[in-house]
């Protein structure tokens, strides 16, 4: 993708007008992701952040905004919104206040949100993200971000518990958000989607937030507008909430409809708050800018100016892991994989970390024979036990030692295949050399030695003369049933390329 | 014993010490005090008599078996702005007319630990906002001295039951001059300490940025002892500072040792008086009151060098325009959902809001979260916030360049003496009443105020010092040896005069 020629931009550039432009009208995008950082602790108490616990237990009196108390500020915030901010190549805000916004909710304990309006701590910044990834029309795509500030979490109103009655759970109340602000650079759909994958990825690749949107600490709100090509901005709609990667697309391709359907009709879109109803697929009016809140922004007199010091970020960035990007690029110059199996590979951190510890051990030479088992007998079964890569039964040693085995000959392929499951099912423990123990214990090894093969091959050659003639006589198939033969008088353990080179030399 | 509470804190101590009496009489004479005259003067919004016995027998016991905390014993109250877990803590507000805190203020918990026992909770303007007491739910409180007035405000309660011998000491806080202003209207000692000097956390918040907890007493020295176990960084306050740690008793005592048979103790001293601070507003009587005691003050040593400050009339504007703007904010958490008051039978959200804060905030709070809503709307915001905010980097300016010709700066601490109750001033006449307190607040400084006088009726004037960053010890110490030489805070109120 970043070797595309001047011809393929060119054809991408076609591709991308073509999937632009809806009903000759450009859709314009501006993403707000609401994203939970994963420190242990709230933003400005010391209450636990965990998710599913009883109503209001996860609360302090500094969530419940009682009278006198005092937010301060927890530093794991601080690096985590760094990390970001490096990782999105933005300038970073080493001078950050903090600001009230003021409204009333009943699951804002204290009428106001403390958030960053006035010197957040990530500036300008952007984010490479290919769109279309996989397909034939993908395209790459520098997205801009406008800048990404440090807030806290509401709480949650609870409409179906209480009868007549909505609860408030003020469990969420004070989780760290960092709210990341993109540029109006999406034209579509699926720009929209491969900016908030992106993002998705480099916030859990980084390890500073969970991002589990269906648990609601990975929230998207995407700003919609349509305007012919040139033409001012036109007005714009916010989709509230997104919480599924499906409905975001879905979401606001409906809305890019509806906006140009009423200017079709010679109506005029009107600002407003929506939401998106999966099950008619349709969205619908929350409330319009009439009903505005003026926010009152102010700073917060409770919280002193932070000011981060340029050795905290040097060493934050010291300590950056290198990015998905990045680590593809590696993986295909430095490791000869193809673009398809770098990009698997580093879908997610903890899985290229595996994959690299793998080749850690069998060598760069064999990171093709590597990615191919992790990619293919591994993903595989992980993802039919429905399992993560950081579950796997089986350590990257593990799995590279069974390599070397296949590597020097003790192991065939389909040996191999035995002995993988052996070791999936944990038959060898936890050591590192579970497979030879596999190998040992239940006889796995290759049969390699030239004369006890030709002993087979020879016996094989006797009871099975029938066959014998068949090939004489011309039909290649009854080669493979021989090999057949072989390779199950040997129980499988013989060398199929010895077999193979045996059978044909005593064949004539 | 009958005039146990004429005693100054350091004699409360050594009575305690020497087993003249026992806390348990000590506390006991105190409830039988305000069991007996508080009706008339309504400073007390709860009692806590029944865990005070308790407490003070424990304190008893400890002493016993050899604790030797000083303030171990020693009775106080605490203003009802301070979280004091199980206990009611109202704000002077019927919003929070059914809040017992689950929680202790940082300074309610240091207090305890120094063995102090807590009789109850004092009256104040309702979250702080007043100068007279009489914005508090809980009625007006009267000034011992006469009982027609007010004792000035917010701390009004405070100032009420130290000046009518109901405690030796009691908590306060200090917005605009809460502190100072009714310790100057009931012939106290009042300090208001250095910004960030004690937590503010557990002290309900008026103006965060202008808040600031002290004590009350009836010298420098009885403030001393009680400022002792306020202060320090608290990790719970983000804005309380990390500075170091003086030992006020010690120092006042240190500055009286030092100073010896000196007939001129205060040698060396640059109190600065600023002409702005005696403008046409000024009582005659307080005046006059306030050149005397600088007429002593000089007679100890002192010299009286000219400043400048910032016109006191741009520093109300000033004021009145970030107090409220705070407040409005901090307020908002009031909103009937979680504690206090909640409107009977709301027919949806916005009528939950809007009569559960129009029933449960007075006046003069809704006054103020109106003005503070107002400056901070789209389109006023930088017109008043923001102004406002740069002409705060020139009060702090002002008085920088003021300090760098003298060691504290001296003025009435209100224009007044204790005016009547039921006067019922328009609240633009009432602010005006903050004039010479609120530039401190402003600046986070540190100040104090001292009895110095009564005027013809009677009623006690109080004159402010004000110190440079940190120097509380300066400034008692400098009231202490005032006070070692004159006998105006000697001088007892009419309640306290009472025996029962």
């Amino acid at each position: 993708m970043n070797t595309a020629t001047t011809t393929d931009n060119a054809a991408h550039q076609e591709i991308v007008r073509k999937e632009l432009f809806v009903d000759g009208y450009e859709v314009v995008i501006g993403i707000e992701i609401h994203c939970q950082l994963n420190t242990e602790s709230k933003i400005f108490s010391s209450a636990p952040t965990d998710f599913g616990h009883e109503p209001n237990t996860q609360a302090s009196i500094v969530d419940l905004g009682l009278p006198g108390v005092l937010p301060v500020l927890n530093s794991g915030v601080v690096d985590r919104a760094l990390k970001f901010g490096i990782g999105v190549n933005a300038e970073l805000g080493l001078f950050n206040t903090f600001d009230r916004k003021n409204y009333f909710y009943p699951d804002l304990p204290k009428g106001y949100q403390i958030t960053q309006m006035a010197n957040p701590i990530v500036g300008k910044g952007y984010i490479d993200v290919v769109v279309n990834e996989g397909d034939k029309n993908e395209y790459p795509k520098r997205m801009g971000i406008t800048r990404a500030h440090l807030e806290e979490d509401a709480g949650k109103s609870v409409h179906d518990a209480v009868d007549g009655m909505t609860g408030v759970d003020l469990n969420r109340a004070g989780t760290p958000l960092i709210e990341i602000v993109s540029e109006p650079d999406m034209r579509s759909a699926h720009e929209a989607l491969a900016y908030i994958k992106a993002i998705h990825q480099l916030v859990t690749w980084l390890g500073i937030s969970d991002a589990i949107m269906a648990e609601g600490s990975f929230r998207c709100d995407c700003n919609v507008s349509v305007r012919k090509p040139g033409s001012e901005l036109g007005t714009r709609t916010e989709l509230k909430n997104l919480n599924s990667f499906r409905f975001i697309e879905r979401a606001i391709n409906r809305e890019i409809e509806r906006q140009i359907d009423i200017i079709e009709d010679g109506g005029k879109v009107i600002q407003a708050t929506m939401l998106y109803d999966p099950e008619r697929d349709e969205t619908r009016t929350m409330r319009t800018k009439e009903d505005a809140n003026d926010y009152r922004y102010f700073p917060d007199p409770d919280l002193l100016p932070v000011r981060i010091e340029q050795h905290t970020v040097d060493s934050i960035r010291a300590a950056m892991p290198e990015l998905p990007v990045a680590r593809r690029a590696r993986f295909e110059e430095a490791l000869g994989l193809s673009e398809y199996d770098a990009r698997i590979l580093t879908g997610s951190r903890p899985l290229a970390d595996y994959f690299e510890d793998v080749v850690a051990e069998v060598g760069q030479q064999d990171a093709k024979m590597a990615a191919n088992w992790v990619m293919g007998d591994l993903l595989g079964a992980l993802n039919k036990d429905d399992k993560d890569i950081i579950d796997s039964p089986i350590s990257a040693k593990q799995l590279a030692g069974m390599l070397a085995r296949i590597k020097d000959d003790t192991l065939s392929g389909k040996l191999a295949k035995k002995v993988f499951s052996a070791l999936y099912e944990r038959e060898g423990g936890d050591a590192d050399d579970a497979a030879d123990k596999i190998i040992e214990e239940k006889g796995l090894k290759q049969e390699t030695d030239t004369g006890a093969i030709k002993a087979i091959v020879e016996e094989v050659i006797a009871k099975n003369q029938a066959m014998v003639d068949e090939y004489r006589g011309g039909k290649e198939k009854a080669f493979n049933g021989l090999v057949g033969q072989v390779m199950k008088a040997s129980r499988g353990s013989a060398n199929p390329q010895q077999v193979n080179q045996i059978l044909k030399e005593l064949l004539g | 014993m009958s005039e146990l509470h004429l005693l100054s804190t350091q004699q409360l101590i050594t009575g305690l010490q020497d087993k003249q009496f026992s806390s348990a009489e000590l506390t006991e004479h105190y409830i039988k005090r305000i069991d007996a005259l508080d009706s008339k003067i309504n400073s007390f919004i709860t009692h806590t008599s029944e865990t005070a016995r308790a407490q003070a027998q424990a304190a008893d016991e400890m002493r016993a078996q050899g604790d030797k905390r000083p303030l171990l014993g020693v009775p106080m109250a605490h203003k009802d702005i301070f979280c004091t877990q199980g206990v009611l803590t109202t704000c002077g507000s019927k919003m929070l007319h059914n809040f017992i805190s689950p929680y202790d203020a940082t300074i309610v918990t240091n207090i305890d630990k120094a063995g102090m026992i807590s009789l109850g909770k004092l009256n104040m303007d309702e979250f702080a906002m007043g100068s007279d007491n009489e914005s508090s739910h809980y009625g007006a409180v009267h000034n011992p001295w006469n009982l027609n007035h007010v004792p000035g405000g917010s701390s009004g309660g405070s100032a009420a039951a130290v000046a009518a011998g109901f405690v030796p000491v009691a908590t306060a806080s200090d917005t605009g001059g809460s502190i100072r202003q009714p310790a100057s209207f009931c012939g106290l000692t009042g300090i208001k300490p250095t910004y960030g000097r004690i937590s503010r956390f557990g002290m309900i918040a008026y103006a965060s940025s202008l808040d600031q907890a002290g004590s009350m007493g009836r010298s420098a020295m009885d403030c001393a002892y009680l400022l002792q176990p306020m202060i320090g960084h608290d990790p719970r306050d983000a804005t309380s500072i990390k500075h170091d740690m003086p030992d006020y008793v010690q120092d006042l005592n240190t500055a009286v040792t030092a100073a010896g048979d000196n007939a001129k103790p205060l040698e060396g001293l640059r109190i600065g008086v600023a002409k702005e601070y005696f403008t046409s507003g000024l009582d005659t009587e307080v005046e006059q009151a306030v050149r005397a005691a600088l007429k002593q003050y000089e007679a100890l040593g002192a010299t009286i060098v000219e400043v400048n400050i910032t016109d006191p009339e741009i520093t109300l504007a000033t004021y009145y325009m970030l107090a409220p703007a705070e407040a409005s904010s901090n307020l908002s958490r009031f909103d009937g959902v979680r504690f206090g008051y909640r409107c009977e039978n709301p027919t949806d959200l916005l009528d939950l809001y809007t009569r559960s804060r129009s029933e449960g905030f007075g006046p003069e709070v809704q006054r103020r979260i109106l003005t503070g809503t107002y400056a901070l709307s789209a389109g006023y915001f930088d017109a008043y916030y923001t102004k406002a905010q740069k002409v705060r980097r020139l009060i702090v300016k002002d008085f920088e360049d003021a300090f760098a010709n003298c060691d504290v700066i001296a003025s009435p601490t209100a224009p007044t003496a204790a005016y009547k109750l039921g006067e019922d001033l328009d609240p633009a006449t009432m602010y005006l009443g903050d004039v010479y307190t609120i530039g401190v607040n402003l600046a986070g400084l540190p100040a104090l105020s001292q009895p110095v006088g009564l005027t013809s009726n009677g009623l006690p004037i109080g004159l402010q010092l004000i110190g440079q960053y940190w120097q509380e010890s300066k400034l008692l110490s400098t009231a202490h040896l005032f006070q070692q030489h004159t006998d105006h805070h000697l001088q007892h109120s009419t309640i306290a005069k009472e025996t029962v």
